[in-house]
């Protein structure tokens, strides 16, 4: 085999072209493009909301039209025109599914390219998964198994009309429906999502799951997720995401709350794959996510990412440490490439007593993509003994790439003790030449300190989504490794 | 009147004074229309996020002092770094005091930047350097209109200046609140080294609010050690806008020491034009009281092979606040960039507060580049095993205040430099052993 050079790499990872690209010809209820109060309502019309959820909408969509979109974002693109978009697009056949037999086959194919057989992880991952096409929710799994313990798990449009008292209580909680522009526009017209309740005591026995994919041309996709944990619950939640290959910019804004109660436990982790635009940086998808996480008394938040798609993403998934001894985690993987943006990090804010944060952020940059992390780690004056530790590595690959750090710190309490730390570098000369010594070809060098870099995060997802996740590295990695 | 709109009205009048057809004109011109446009800066913008200056800009200014005004050498002489020989240049009220100063044209040029902007023999030089890598933001400009008169330092090649030059801006408090915008310009030639030492000193208990602009150039090889010292009265604000450009080789390291003031500023650029420079920013900040201050530093590293090394240490005592902005940016151009970012800070009481944002934009692959960043106590262990030996806790307390600052003080070049420093520090904890350890 010849000798593969970092260059190589480059190359391989500049003409790797995205591996999810395929569009499912499926029948699709699409409403018009456009928004207005009309959509909105006939968006809950259709979702078959009660009143309240309307008007909470409506509110949502009001304050909506009075903001400005962001700007302060490291990041550069056309700024979408939302009026031309389509606010809501379910897979035509509307039927309700009980068992997996009665859905579209083609849908199923779909998700069996995408390698999440519903059948294969119902048996051997023992993964139940909510799966959102184009913004509705066309399949729980295991459904069944999990009521049998008091847990809930379905789209939130069914729990909506179902436990409308959970939904009521906690919706907009974490993340206000005015919290910021993008926020409010999902609070207005999201079309679905997943909703889980964990009821007390209880230790979710099996992974959660939630596939998001767009499909049809010219939508966005505004999905919402509510998580909520009570006291001394445990549960693991998964969500991954991809996209067709399209020449225009598709939007998706989604907003995630999790509600840690007293005790409680949420460990979410997302493979994030969305489409990322060609070789010349056309198409893509515009990933502005809202995630935030409240923790009660001793309650912890453990968000675990892997950034490896869209074309621009503009993510801070946060924990409110608001009870005392709770803890906020962060770990996070993004890789760039050709002309993606990253605008990524977290904000830890602590306000309880004892809280404790870790914040571990990996950034891989190639092509001509940017990279940045944006975190926050804010201590208040009650916030006594608080205590956070950030990392964030960078890792470029060539000088076309720019990887860049912002992280804001605010203390304001004396006994606060915080540490950051921030490292750029490329895979050293003297490391490949280590390895090469020792037998180990530049391919399987590159490969081994890619991983290395990465492994800190890696670990902390579960054993069946760090499959898929190092499936998804495979993209920077392919031809590297042996 | 709010203020923005009482300079500009006083520009008209300062205008007059000025040469019609003089290339600075055209500059202050230009400056003063930036000004306008974009007036003072608010919270709103990111680089001031932290810091606002509503407060500062409601006092009744006076921009001119009416009279001259003299001072006593007795007075002052306390604020001079009086052990040894230095060269000096003192303004007292943005007025040049020749009877305190001892300037020179001896080889070297030390004098008034007003003398080097009048003179036809300076021209050429002032058409090189003058406002050539300042930043053209709202408070520089404002400074380029308005300003006259500061230091004017030009070392020639190969030369070596043999004693430090003090540059120092009293305000005697005649007037009821005044501001100063005094301006400097250091150009320092190839092989040539030199040392520089800088204060503004308030002498009454009235407000002064300063915007001082200072640009440096140094050039291949040159070696441009500069000390700030900011010590100054409660009332007294500062704002500092530093610009150094550095061409090959060579070295620059400025040490700011931030003890006193209401609210300071301090706006430190630097610029690597060159390979192979290296620059050095370090800073010790004590405060107390409501004290503000915000360090805003910029490493440019433009070509490749260059080095860059900050340490900033902060103790914020009582309801004070510290603000550390500091940025790196790598271009693509510059490989084997070696950047070193370090920011550590004390809480020593629950009102203090620290906001921390070091920023690193890294566009070349090939860079050493890193930061750290800590806010944190006193070690308890340490305090305890100092307090067994009897020592009280307070002097514990300053001990290891001291050997957390210690890493800055080090670098210090000016060995009398050094044991004034100690002494404030040592002042400003509030003990009265000397550090000479």
């Amino acid at each position: 085999m010849g000798k593969f050079t970092e260059d190589d790499l480059k190359k391989e990872l500049e003409t790797k072209e995205y591996e999810y690209g395929f569009y499912t010809d499926i029948d699709s209820d699409t409403f018009p493009a456009g928004l207005n109060e009309d959509i909105v309502r006939a968006i809950s019309v259709k979702k078959e909301e009660p009143e309240w959820m309307t008007e909470w909408r409506l509110e949502a969509f009001r304050h909506w039209q009075e903001m400005e979109e962001p700007d302060w974002a490291n990041v550069t693109y056309k700024k979408p025109d939302f009026q031309a978009i389509s606010y809501y697009s379910a897979p035509a056949k509307k039927p309700k599914y009980n068992s997996l037999d009665e859905v579209d086959p083609e849908l199923l194919d779909t998700f069996n390219r995408l390698g999440i057989s519903l059948e294969e992880q119902k048996r051997l991952a023992g993964v139940a998964v909510d799966i959102v096409m184009d913004s509705v929710s066309v399949a729980t799994t295991f459904k069944e198994t999990l009521a049998e313990k008091g847990i809930i798990f379905c789209s939130i449009s069914e729990a909506i009309r179902e436990h409308p008292e959970l939904v009521k209580k906690y919706i907009g909680t974490v993340v206000p429906k005015r919290d910021n522009f993008y926020a409010a526009l999902n609070s207005a017209v999201f079309s679905d999502g997943s909703f889980c309740y964990i009821p007390k005591g209880v230790r979710c026995p099996m992974e959660l799951s939630t596939y998001f994919r767009i499909n049809q041309a010219g939508t966005g996709q505004f999905e919402r997720t509510l998580v909520i944990a009570d006291e001394g619950s445990y549960v693991s939640y998964l969500e991954g995401c991809t996209a067709p290959s399209r020449d225009e910019n598709q939007l998706h804004a989604a907003v995630v709350e999790l509600i840690a109660l007293d005790d409680a436990e949420i460990k979410y982790s997302t493979v994030q794959n969305w489409f990322p635009g060609d070789k010349e940086g056309k198409g893509g998808v515009f990933n502005f996510v809202t995630k935030r996480g409240l923790c009660e008394k001793n309650a912890k938040i453990s968000w675990t990412q892997v950034e490896t798609g869209s074309a621009v993403t503009w993510k801070y998934p946060s924990c409110v440490l608001k009870g005392d001894n709770s803890i906020g985690e962060f770990y996070s993987i993004a890789v760039t490439n050709n002309f993606q943006q990253a605008d990524t990090g977290t904000k830890m804010i602590h306000l309880g007593k004892n809280t404790r944060s870790t914040i571990i952020s990996k950034g891989i940059s190639a092509g001509r993509s940017q990279n940045s992390y944006r975190g926050l780690v804010k201590v208040s004056p009650r916030a006594k003994n608080a205590r956070n530790f950030s990392q964030c590595d960078s890792l470029l690959m060539g000088n076309k790439c720019g990887a860049h750090t912002f992280p804001y710190i605010e203390a304001h309490n004396k006994t606060a003790q915080i540490e950051h730390e921030a490292t750029t570098s490329k895979i050293g000369e003297d490391q490949i030449f280590y390895c090469n010594q020792r037998g180990i070809d530049t391919e399987k060098a590159i490969a081994l300190i890619v991983n290395g870099f990465s492994k800190e995060v890696l670990n902390k997802l579960p054993m069946e989504f760090a499959v898929e996740a190092q499936k998804l590295l495979e993209i920077s990695l392919e031809g590297s490794v042996g | 009147m709010n203020l923005k709109n009482k300079l500009l009205s006083s520009y008209l009048a300062f205008e007059d004074h000025l040469e019609e057809d003089s290339p600075i004109h055209d500059l202050k011109s230009k400056a003063i229309k930036i000004f306008e446009t974009e007036g003072f800066p608010t919270r709103k913008q990111e680089e001031w996020k932290y810091t606002s200056l509503n407060s500062l800009l409601k006092a009744d200014y006076s921009l001119a002092p009416r009279q001259e005004n003299s001072l006593e050498v007795k007075d002052v002489r306390k604020f001079f770094l009086h052990d040894i020989d230095t060269y000096k240049i003192v303004f007292v009220d943005g007025v040049y005091s020749s009877f305190l100063s001892e300037t020179t044209h001896d080889k070297i040029d030390v004098c008034l930047l007003s003398a080097a902007l009048s003179k036809p023999k300076y021209r050429p030089v002032i058409e090189t350097y003058f406002n050539k890598v300042a930043k053209e933001d709202s408070l520089t400009s404002l400074n380029t209109a308005f300003a006259r008169e500061g230091a004017y330092i030009y070392i020639p090649k190969h030369r070596e200046v043999e004693k430090p030059i003090e540059v120092i801006n009293f305000s005697t408090g005649n007037e009821a609140a005044l501001m100063l915008q005094p301006r400097n310009l250091i150009i320092v030639g190839e092989n040539a080294h030199v040392q520089i030492i800088e204060r503004h000193q308030s002498l009454s208990k009235n407000a002064v609010l300063t915007n001082s602009v200072t640009e440096i150039f140094a050039e291949k090889r040159a070696f441009v050690d500069y000390y700030k010292i900011q010590n100054d009265e409660v009332t007294a604000s500062l704002i500092d806008n530093t610009y150094i450009a550095q061409e090959d080789q060579s070295n620059c390291r400025v040490h700011t020491f931030s003890f006193g003031g209401n609210m300071t500023r301090n706006n430190l650029n630097f610029y690597q034009n060159g390979e192979r420079c290296d620059s050095t920013l370090k800073g010790i900040t004590i405060l107390e009281g409501k004290q503000h201050v915000d360090h805003n530093t910029l490493v440019h590293h433009i070509e490749p092979n260059c080095e860059s090394h900050q340490d900033y240490k902060g103790i914020f005592g009582d309801a004070s606040t510290g603000v550390f902005n500091g940025k790196v940016i790598v271009e693509k151009e510059a490989q084997k960039t070696d950047a070193f970012q370090q920011n550590n800070n004390i809480l020593i009481d629950d009102k203090a507060t620290i906001n921390a944002k070091p920023q690193l934009e890294i566009f070349a692959d090939d860079v050493k580049c890193s930061h750290g960043c800590t806010i944190g106590q006193l070690n308890e262990e340490a305090m305890f095993y100092l307090r067994t030996r009897g020592i009280p806790e307070k002097e514990a307390q300053a001990l290891l205040m001291y050997a957390f600052a210690n890493n800055v003080l080090e670098s210090v070049k000016i060995p009398e430099l050094k044991k004034r420093i100690n002494k404030l520090i040592a002042t400003k904890i509030g003990v009265s052993m000397g550090f000479d350890l």
